[in-house]
């Protein structure tokens, strides 16, 4: 079994990365990009049966920095 | 004063800070490695070193922060013996949560090395004894994570309280307030992204960072 936990910086928190990667849009002419925020994905696979609980206390200890980051998992069944 | 320096795989900094106690203390202090489990008996003082633990993955001091000796160093922490983390140290010592705040890619995306000028704001602690409060002392960065963030609350409550250790005098990495150095709320935990161990005697270039060791010297093993 599969999971993808994604990480994403809190709204608020400055994201240099993304404004460095928006500034590279605009250099290559993309016009109408308002905003970017960069983050990561994790792709965990598991033994089956892994709880819903597990993977949110793996986030919470080690994938994400809950001071500054949020936290999505998304299971993949057929995976 | 009888100190330990941790060492994670990827520090790098772990020498310098034991060249620097050893001189300042006159004792060696024990190199504990990361997967101890304990400290050694009778530690006055713990400093977590600069460097690139685990190769900065993931976030870093992420996975530095929580090896096993990090345990033992939080419960010497919780009671009263100082800590300090340089650098990277300060980066695992907020990632396990003996500290608030984060530290960040730096605002300008590039690594920082250089020395900068900076402001002892509080001369009351364990760590800044021999410092006049307000002087300005002049110590060298080496970083590209070192942006120091914080909600506005825990912000407030630092400069509140007298955590604020050391402030930039310039602009080093956007940290929030001018950030470089702050305190938990017992006083007995420092984390400081510049690097004082790396000025301590005149070939260096400066003498400014070994007032801080002579100074918590002084206060734990007067």
């Amino acid at each position: 079994m599969k999971a993808r936990v994604f990480i994403t910086l809190k709204n608020g928190v400055l994201d240099p990365q993304g404004k460095a990667i928006h500034h590279a849009l605009e250099g290559l002419g993309f016009a109408g990009v308002n905003d970017v925020r960069a983050g990561k994905m994790i792709e965990l696979d598991l033994a089956n049966g892994t709880s819903d609980g597990d993977i949110e206390d793996m986030c919470r200890k080690l994938l994400a920095n809950t001071v500054i980051e949020n936290f999505r998992i998304e299971r993949l069944e057929n995976a | 004063m009888n100190s330990a320096v941790i060492v994670f795989p990827g520090s790098n900094c772990d020498r310098d800070l034991a060249v620097a106690l050893e001189q300042v203390t006159g004792r060696k202090p024990a190199m504990v490695w990361h997967k101890d489990g304990e400290l050694p008996d009778g530690i006055d003082f713990i400093g977590v070193p600069g460097g690139f633990s685990y190769g900065d993955y993931l976030r870093s001091g992420a996975m530095a922060a929580r090896s096993p000796v990090m345990s033992a160093v939080k419960d010497a922490a919780a009671r009263g013996v100082p800590v300090i983390g340089i650098c990277n140290g300060f980066q695992v010592l907020t990632e396990a949560g003996l500290l608030p705040g984060a530290l960040m890619r730096n605002a300008g995306l590039s690594f920082v090395c250089r020395p900068v000028p900076l402001r002892v704001e509080n001369s009351q602690t364990l760590f800044t004894a021999q410092y006049n409060a307000g002087e300005e002392i002049t110590l060298p960065v080496a970083h590209h994570d070192g942006n120091y963030q914080a909600d506005e609350a825990t912000l407030d409550r630092l400069e509140g309280e007298g955590r604020v250790a050391f402030r930039y005098l310039d602009e080093v990495n956007g940290s929030a307030r001018s950030i470089a150095g702050i305190l938990n709320d017992a006083g007995n935990v420092l984390g400081l992204m510049p690097h004082p161990e790396r000025v301590i005697e005149a070939a260096h270039g400066g003498t400014d960072g070994r007032r801080l060791f002579e100074g918590l010297l002084e206060t734990v093993a007067p």
